[in-house]
């Protein structure tokens, strides 16, 4: 579960191009870098936010990210809140597991990106969509 | 459209990769790649990953695609460059980048497809030279 945070301050961007992927990495960049995230726990956010954008653009169609600088204590990190209308997943559990893919890919996106985050979070209902949420703390 | 240049030097092909990759980039210099190796005659493709910030599982599965597509078609691939917040996010993704090898920058890429080459060629020399001694 998602811990209880204060949020700082938000903002969303949509994707719904293949194109608009590098203009939101760029800004979860731009937010990692405001709140001091270091260099290695920055990679590891972007490249978790990069996996479960793609899926969201393979799988939902697109959708919509919210981007929250959060706040627990002294602790500051970034919330990124993916959601789509896709078909939503069928089991989740089978989702999260290494190497198993509706698609072609080689099944790594979500558990991957689980394994790179302090807090992963996924409701998904099938016909109205897929709610992903993670969190990285800057020193987690 | 965009495009990734590829740079040919004697038997080997060079790639920068300066930008950060979207899908189709790199799908485009995956096909552009394999096509280079097949029509130059190329041993061996040099990639330098030395300004990509964030190699994801999609990226991962091309460079891997490079590898073994260009192996088929007889050149080693030699991935260079790549920074170490990039390495240890990898491997705690999973992705291991199997089917090319890696060295720590140009020089050293350079030197391992040399060496890989060299000594392939050594092996098909001395068959050669047995096939020599076969009485007629």
């Amino acid at each position: 579960m998602i811990t209880a945070t204060i949020s700082l301050n938000k903002d969303t961007v949509i994707v719904q191009r293949e194109q608009d992927v590098v203009l939101f990495r760029n800004r979860v960049k731009e937010y990692a870098v405001k709140i001091r995230m270091g260099l290695v726990n920055q990679t590891k956010l972007i490249t978790a936010a990069s996996e479960l954008v793609r899926n969201m653009l393979r799988y939902g169609n697109g959708g919509q990210v919210l981007i929250e600088v959060v706040t627990r204590g002294r602790d500051n990190g970034i919330r990124l809140t993916f959601k789509d209308q896709g078909p939503g997943i069928a089991d989740i559990s089978m989702a999260l597991k290494d190497g198993f893919s509706t698609g072609k890919s080689l099944g790594l996106g979500l558990p991957g990106a689980k394994r790179l985050v302090n807090e992963f979070d996924i409701k998904s209902e099938l016909g109205k969509g897929t709610i992903v949420t993670i969190l990285k703390w800057a020193n987690g | 459209m965009d495009r990734i240049p590829i740079l040919r030097m004697g038997q080997f092909l060079l790639v920068t990769i300066q930008v950060d990759l979207y899908d189709r980039l790199a799908l485009d210099l995956e096909a552009d790649l394999v096509k280079a190796v097949s029509k130059t005659g190329a041993r061996g493709i040099l990639i330098d990953i030395s300004a990509v910030s964030i190699v994801d599982s999609f990226m991962g599965r091309i460079i891997g695609n490079i590898g073994v597509m260009s192996k088929l078609l007889d050149a080693e691939t030699v991935v260079v460059g790549m920074q170490p917040a990039v390495a240890i996010t990898l491997v705690e993704l999973g992705l291991p980048l199997k089917g090319v090898y890696t060295a720590l920058n140009v020089e050293r890429g350079m030197d391992l497809l040399k060496s890989k080459i060299q000594f392939e060629d050594e092996t098909i020399d001395q068959e050669d030279d047995n096939s020599d001694d076969l009485p007629e």
